[in-house]
Parts: structure tokens; C-alpha cells; sequence
């Protein structure tokens, strides 16, 4: 793994400054470095983590197990390609097991994912079944604790 | 009453922690970035917490047999042999103790005579010395020298050694200096302490921390484990310092003795402690291993910044200490560590708390995250710059 790619995990949110600084480069060349990561697609880019429920967010999430028909030639690619394309899919995998997609998505209501469900995702051609469980509560999002409070954890200042 | 007249004349005579007077000027302070904790900064990785809640839940709240658990002591031999290449017996050869700190208390009392002396490297953790008053015995420091990366040589043990020395203490990789010793200069070491007769306690509790070349245990050369206590815990590479739990191993009729001294004290380590411990050793390798790759990218950072700072440092190759020469500054490294407190707010603990051969450097724990490395490096450099543009006035003056 590249170091820019290791340290951008493992630094959490360090400014480009702070990259150079590490890796020992200039803030160009780190934005270089960045940008032919976005070029090979490799970095897709950068979001936060937010906690949305403190927030009057409105927004209802789904996951939604898809069976579809495998195609020839294509196999499941094209249509999860298509699938995956609406605003509305957050992420969308392809699974071993009883069905074939795991679809995750997000809306502004309960009534537009489920229309979102009934009369886009069911009706594409090959979308055999859906199955749609709403989230009811998160408890950790991409490696963070949602509601344990980060302790100001009492480590002495010093310690031999 | 001076009820300070019942207090025993040796512990009297017990100099306080270098490090616990620092501690009290650091505590004092807000907002202070410190790299003077020797500790890691993880939490112990939660599978191994998780297995000391559900050891609460089932019920393992009593004594343990006072080696510790034959489980516990099944994992560190087959760890151990894996790891490091020396087998121990798990019935008679193995003692699971509170730390490494009280395994080489017991074994201190378990070994030494009043008057016998003990010879171990300086700078070093700061319990050697005391603990070797407190039994009475002899210390006698070898300096490690930053010429040398603070590796321990045969010479230095030479020139150090005295007619009737019983005790050779190593800790390899060393808190504070990061230094450690290569297999030819292990091999060189093990060869004198046969020559002069050492009995080697050897505290390899930085073992897995190491960044290169393979960790060599003095244990593991021919003919040196029927004469070595090897002392390793659990607070460093699984990041447990807080659950107190280590192990002692070696031969049998010294274990025995060790075993007594805790048997009567200690009894034994608490259970709890004792369960997550298998559980780290059982399947902790992944995180540890992860945690000592922060590490070592962490240590090339912070060490290339000292030198860039005008810090010289040399390349710590184990543990997470970095040990800077500050005497570059014109100060000393108390005047240093404390005048980079005041002005900066970044505490580095002065080099002599670990001996008085630690005068001139500091040393800063890089166990600590990216943004306040790169922060601490900022203001020790702002720092140093300042200090370089003043006219140098003599310690103790006002400027």
C-alpha cells in the first residue's frame, strides 16, 4: 500500500500541510499524489461521518436484498450498474447467498423509499424480488462509535 | 508526633521518582501535548476487553492457582516458543505475575543477599535502582552511550564489572533509549555473563516492538537459559498497561523461589487480568501487529523531525521512545524539558530521571497520534529556534 494511502487511513483527517509534513513532501506534490490517486479512481473522494441522529435530518434509510436475473455475457454487472446508478443507492454489493444484491438506500421519507422500491427498483426488467428492511437505529458508522461519549480518558499526563 | 521517624532508613534514603517530580509541574498544566507517558495510546482492542467481561459474567472471580492459570500458562510457553524460540515447561516454569514490575520485585528478593550486587544499564526504567535498595543488594549501572544507538556492550559491562556481581538486569529494546542489542552483541553479552558467572534477568517487555532486524531474547542462545529469568508482559505490545499482568519464566528452582516471595504477597494475579491475557495471546497477534506498524511509521516521523529541529537523535530501533540530545540548546535537560513546558506546553520527560548518564537528553514517547506529533514537532522546533535567537545565559539566571 502507498504511504499517502496508509496515512490517509490512519491519520484521520490531517490537512494536506500536514501530509507533507509526514511524508516528507511538499504540499504540491502531495496534492499531485492525491490527484493521480482520483485519476486511477483508486481515492474516490472524501465525506464525513456524521452522527445525523441529533439532527433533524429526515432521513430513512433501507437495506434492500435484490434478486435479479444474471445475463449472458454480463452476468449481474449491468444490472447492478443500473441499480446502482439512482441517487437514491448509497452503496450496492453483490452477495453470496440467497439473493443477489444488497442495495442501501437513503430518502427524505418512509413513503419515497418505498416508492422508490415499488416503482423504480421492482419494476426494472430482470429485478426478480425485493426485500426492504428500514434501519431503525445506527450504533456505528464507518469505524465510529455513534453514542458512547469519548471519555476524556484520565492517562497520566506522565507515566514511566 | 514525626510519625516520619518509623519509616524505615533505607526506603528514607529512597530518592523520588525523577519522573513523579516532573509529573507534578505537568499535571498542574492544561492543554498540554505530552509526550512524557510511557504507555501506548490504543485502548486494549476490544475482543480481548470483551473476553474480561465475559470471564465476569461466568463467574471467574476467584483466586487462581498462584503460578496463574495452567491455560494462561500453556498460551505464554507456546507464545514464547513461537515468538521468541525458547521452550518453558507451562507446570513449573512459568509464573504469572502483576507486571514485570513485581516479577523482578520477586525475583529481586527471591535472589539477592544483602550486599550482593546487580549490574544493569543506564539510562533504564526507573524501578532498577530502588528496587535493588529495597533488598538491600548493590547496584551497580553500566552505561549505554548514544555512539553505540544506547546498545549495551560487552565492554562497557567490563569496565563496569566488580568482583562478586550476581546479577546481570537487561532490557532490550531499553525505556528510555530505544536502544537494543543485535544477536553479536547478545552473543557477546551472554558470553560474559557465563564468563563472570551472571545470573541474567533479562525484561524483554519491548520484545514485539521491534522495528529491525529480529528481537533476539539472550534466553534463547545456547547455554544462557539455564541461567536467564525471562521477564515479558503483556502492557506494551497488547497495550494492557492498566490490567497489571506479565510473566516470568526460567528454570524451575528459581521459579520456585520466585514463587514463594508472590505466594505470600501477591498470591496471585487477579483472574480477570489473567483470562483477557489468553485471549492476547490466543488471538491479540493481528491487532498487535497493526498497532506496531503505527509505531514504526510514527518513530520515522518524530525521529526525522528531532534531527531536522536540530535535535540530534539517533534511531530508536525498538520499543516507542525517542531519546533527542538536547544539550545542542546549551541547557541542561531539565532546563530544556521544563523551559519547553512553559513556553510550548509540550512535555518530554529529562533524560536524567532515568540515570544520571541520561544527562543531555530527553525522552519523548511517540505512542501518541499523528496530529499531535506534527503539532509537538511544530513547537518544539518554534521552541528551539526562540531559544537559539537569545543570548545564552548561564542556568539558573534570569534572561
Amino acid at each position: 500500500m502507498k504511504p499517502i494511502i496508509k496515512l490517509l487511513l490512519e491519520g484521520g483527517s490531517l490537512t494536506t500541510a500536514q501530509l507533507a509534513q509526514v511524508l516528507k513532501l511538499s504540499e504540491a506534490d502531495v496534492n499531485r499524489q492525491l490527484e493521480e490517486l482520483k485519476e486511477q479512481r483508486v481515492l474516490l473522494g472524501f465525506r464525513p461521518v456524521l452522527n445525523l441522529a441529533h439532527e433533524d435530518s429526515g432521513v430513512v434509510r433501507a437495506v434492500i436484498e435484490v434478486r435479479i436475473t444474471p445475463e449472458r455475457g454480463g452476468g449481474f454487472n449491468r444490472l447492478a450498474e443500473r441499480i446502482s446508478r439512482f441517487d437514491e443507492v448509497e452503496s450496492c454489493f453483490l452477495m453470496s447467498g440467497g439473493y443477489d444484491l444488497l442495495v442501501f438506500v437513503n430518502g427524505s421519507s418512509l413513503q419515497k423509499v418505498a416508492a422508490f422500491v415499488s416503482e423504480k427498483l421492482a419494476s426494472i426488467e430482470g429485478v426478480l424480488s425485493t426485500a426492504t428492511h428500514f434501519m431503525l437505529r445506527s450504533y456505528k458508522e464507518q469505524g465510529f462509535m455513534l453514542d458512547v461519549k469519548q471519555e476524556e480518558a484520565d492517562r497520566l499526563k506522565v507515566a514511566p | 508526633m514525626d510519625s516520619s521517624r518509623y519509616i524505615a532508613k533505607h526506603v528514607v534514603n529512597l530518592p523520588k521518582s525523577g519522573i513523579r517530580d516532573f509529573f507534578e509541574v505537568v499535571a498542574k498544566m492544561k492543554d498540554v501535548i505530552s509526550l512524557g507517558i510511557g504507555e501506548p495510546d490504543f485502548d486494549t482492542p476490544w475482543h480481548i476487553r470483551e473476553a474480561a467481561i465475559y470471564a465476569l459474567e461466568k463467574g471467574k472471580t476467584h483466586y487462581t492457582s498462584n503460578l496463574g492459570l495452567i491455560e494462561l500458562r500453556r498460551a505464554i510457553s507456546k507464545y514464547v516458543e513461537k515468538t521468541f524460540s525458547i521452550g518453558y515447561r507451562p507446570e513449573d516454569e512459568i509464573l504469572v505475575t502483576v507486571g514485570v514490575s513485581e516479577a523482578l520485585d520477586i525475583a529481586f528478593r527471591a535472589l539477592v543477599n544483602p550486599g550482593d550486587k546487580v549490574m544493569f544499564h543506564q539510562p533504564c526504567y526507573v524501578s532498577y535502582s530502588p528496587s535493588i535498595t529495597l533488598v538491600h543488594g548493590t547496584a551497580i549501572p553500566v552505561p549505554t552511550y548514544a555512539k553505540d544507538q544506547f546498545a549495551l556492550t560487552a565492554e562497557a559491562l567490563r569496565a563496569a564489572w566488580q568482583p562478586g556481581a550476581k546479577l546481570l538486569v537487561l532490557n532490550l529494546p531499553c525505556n528510555p533509549t530505544g536502544g537494543t542489542c543485535d544477536r553479536a552483541q547478545i552473543e557477546a553479552i551472554a558470553k560474559f555473563a557465563v564468563e563472570k558467572d551472571l545470573l541474567v534477568l533479562s525484561d524483554e517487555i519491548y520484545s514485539e516492538l521491534t522495528f529491525e532486524g529480529v528481537h533476539t531474547s539472550i534466553a534463547s542462545l545456547p547455554g544462557m537459559k539455564e541461567r536467564t529469568i525471562y521477564l515479558h508482559g503483556f502492557s506494551k505490545a497488547f497495550a494492557m498497561t492498566g490490567w497489571r499482568i506479565g510473566y516470568a519464566c526460567g528454570p524451575a528452582a528459581l521459579i520456585e523461589a520466585m514463587m514463594k516471595v508472590h505466594q505470600y504477597s501477591m498470591m496471585c494475579a487477579s483472574i480477570l487480568s489473567q483470562e483477557a491475557a489468553i485471549e492476547a495471546l490466543l488471538r491479540g497477534e493481528d491487532a498487535m501487529k497493526s498497532m506496531r506498524d503505527q509505531y514504526h511509521r510514527r518513530r520515522d516521523f518524530i525521529v526525522r523531525r528531532f534531527n531536522e529541529i536540530g535535535l540530534k537523535c539517533h534511531l530508536p530501533r525498538g520499543s516507542f521512545y525517542a531519546f533527542p540530545d538536547v544539550s545542542g540548546t546549551g541547557l541542561s535537560e531539565k532546563d530544556f524539558a521544563v523551559g519547553l513546558l512553559e513556553a510550548e506546553k509540550v512535555a518530554m520527560v529529562p533524560g536524567t530521571a532515568f540515570g544520571a548518564n541520561g544527562s543531555g537528553f530527553c525522552r519523548a514517547c511517540f505512542a501518541t497520534s499523528y496530529e499531535q506529533l506534527i503539532e509537538a514537532s511544530n513547537r518544539i522546533e518554534r521552541h528551539v529556534q526562540s531559544l537559539a535567537a537569545k543570548p545564552r545565559t548561564p542556568t539558573g539566571a534570569r534572561g
